[in-house]
């Protein structure tokens, strides 16, 4: 199934939808649309085995760019590959429908249901029996060998320190480097964690339109930035976690972020916060640098594993998109083993070089799409963080 | 050989702290990764782990070197093995 060094015949083991991209899981999701149909979602979940809400605080009186990330946000939840089928709730129709539309697109099994004029009792039991219907239909599917192009992987660091930049970081550009050239899709993101380095960034820009589409973002995010800021966001980035763990500027977390993208890939778009890239390669999308809400928007664009290196230990976890913890931090991986998937700190005692720690990276990568749980999932982390632009009207 | 603390590059100022129990007076060896050399020196102060030993001297305003890159700057005078963080280094940036 998979060499040490040879890529080039890998597969996985998933589940093909009707569109053609392949998923690692067979999630049924009930979908609250707004936060008044999360006590109806929440309710269909347990009433019906093999189902998972995804319930939230927005949804009302949003306008402009922050309501179209909405939609897009739970569009992209619905129609991520690793969903088998999903039933959506919110309390009136013409916004239920913009979202079951939006994951119809993708051919898979998905149904609205309202509250208004039927109460949360009737939206539950019609929801429910429909919902049933979903898992009968998605537990029957079988999973098949798809070749490694058809993964699509995503990164993002959390709680980071030294050893991000030192160990988990670069681990993860060694397996990007890897995966890259056998037509993997990639992305990562933070737009404000990469202040100091982002003209490395730059120089890795496919195409000068890629270049400035690069910067333009880059420098928005700046703008918003020293617009609200007080002092110099000393404490909120880096977080205090980070500066615990020993970073002490900005730069310097930076420089330690960018080592995620390893020394070969290029940058061959820009993504809006949860758009799906047109093709395949390393895409860069403008996110924030919250661990729940840039994962959360990763698997709204269609990713379907997650690498997270970690240094001081991030927990989270998604609903849909199993994330990975990687972490080279000798005291984390002993005092919160529970929580890491890969243990790297090996790089800090000289005994694991960077091939050696971004093939093990990649055997849990392979292990994960075809089945195993990260410790996230079994732990029950399922943040679902929606990403929002400015406030409700 | 215990490698103690890790610096990316040769030319970096900085090296990072990669054990725990660091005290000032401690005799060190450090791993510079790129060129895969050590070196050695000893520290000034306690460092904890994950944070950075300073490789050179520092004037206050002086420029402060990790991955062969600008990462802000002194704002104190730092000796060689000094405790280097957030009380004598800087953002040039925000």
């Amino acid at each position: 199934m998979r060499m040490a060094t040879d890529l080039s015949k890998s597969t996985f083991w998933g589940y093909r939808r009707e569109n053609g991209r392949v998923g690692v899981r067979n999630h049924v999701i009930i979908l609250p649309v707004d936060d008044i149909s999360n006590a109806a979602a929440e309710a269909v979940a347990k009433n019906v085995m093999g189902t998972m809400a995804l319930p939230h605080p927005y949804g009302r009186l949003q306008f402009g760019a922050d309501l179209e990330l909405h939609f897009r946000t739970l569009i992209g939840t619905g129609a991520n590959p690793n969903v088998a089928a999903v039933v959506v709730i919110g309390i009136e129709p013409g916004w239920t429908k913009r979202v079951v539309d939006g994951i119809a697109k993708t051919g898979k099994p998905v149904e609205g249901f309202w509250i208004e004029g039927n109460g949360d009792h009737a939206t539950i039991m019609n929801a429910s029996k429909r919902a049933k219907e979903f898992v009968h239909h998605a537990t029957s599917l079988r999973r098949v060998e798809a070749p490694l192009k058809d993964l699509w992987v995503s990164t993002k660091c959390g709680e980071s320190d030294t050893t991000s930049g030192i160990g988990a970081n670069p681990t993860v550009g060694n397996a990007f480097d890897k995966l890259y050239p056998h037509g993997v899709t990639l992305v990562f993101g933070e737009t404000t964690e990469l202040t100091g380095g982002e003209h490395l960034v730059a120089a890795r820009c496919r195409t000068p339109e890629v270049r400035e589409k690069f910067n333009m973002v880059f420098d928005r995010y700046q703008e918003v930035v020293n617009r609200h800021k007080t002092s110099d966001l000393s404490e909120s980035q880096p977080t205090k976690g980070n500066i615990a763990g020993g970073l002490t500027t900005i730069e310097e977390k930076a420089l330690g972020n960018i080592q995620k993208i390893g020394k070969l890939c290029k940058v061959d778009g820009v993504l809006d916060k949860a758009e799906t890239p047109a093709g395949s390669g390393l895409w860069f999308m403008d996110s924030s640098s919250a661990a729940a809400e840039m994962v959360t928007l990763c698997a709204a664009a269609g990713y379907v594993v997650h690498f997270f290196p970690t240094g001081q230990g991030n927990v989270i976890g998604n609903p849909i998109l199993p994330v990975i913890k990687l972490c080279a931090n000798p005291r984390t991986v002993r005092t919160m083993a529970e929580h890491i998937d890969v243990d790297v700190s090996g790089i800090t005692r000289r005994e694991l070089n960077m091939d050696q720690a971004g093939d093990r990276l990649l055997e849990c990568m392979f292990a994960t799409a075809n089945g195993r749980w990260t410790a996230a999932e079994v732990l029950g982390h399922r943040e679902f963080v929606l990403t929002r632009l400015y406030e409700s009207a | 050989m215990t490698i103690h603390f890790i610096v990316h590059e040769e030319g970096d100022s900085v090296g990072t702290v990669v054990v725990e129990g660091v005290k000032a007076g401690d005799a060190l060896t450090g791993w510079i990764m790129e060129q895969d050399k050590t070196v050695t020196l000893k520290t000034l102060n306690d460092i904890p782990i994950g944070h950075k030993v300073a490789l050179k001297e520092f004037r206050s305003g002086d420029t402060v070197i990790k991955y062969g890159v600008d990462i802000g700057r002194a704002i104190a005078p730092i000796k060689l093995g000094e405790y280097l963080h957030v009380h004598n280094v800087k953002t040039k940036r925000w």
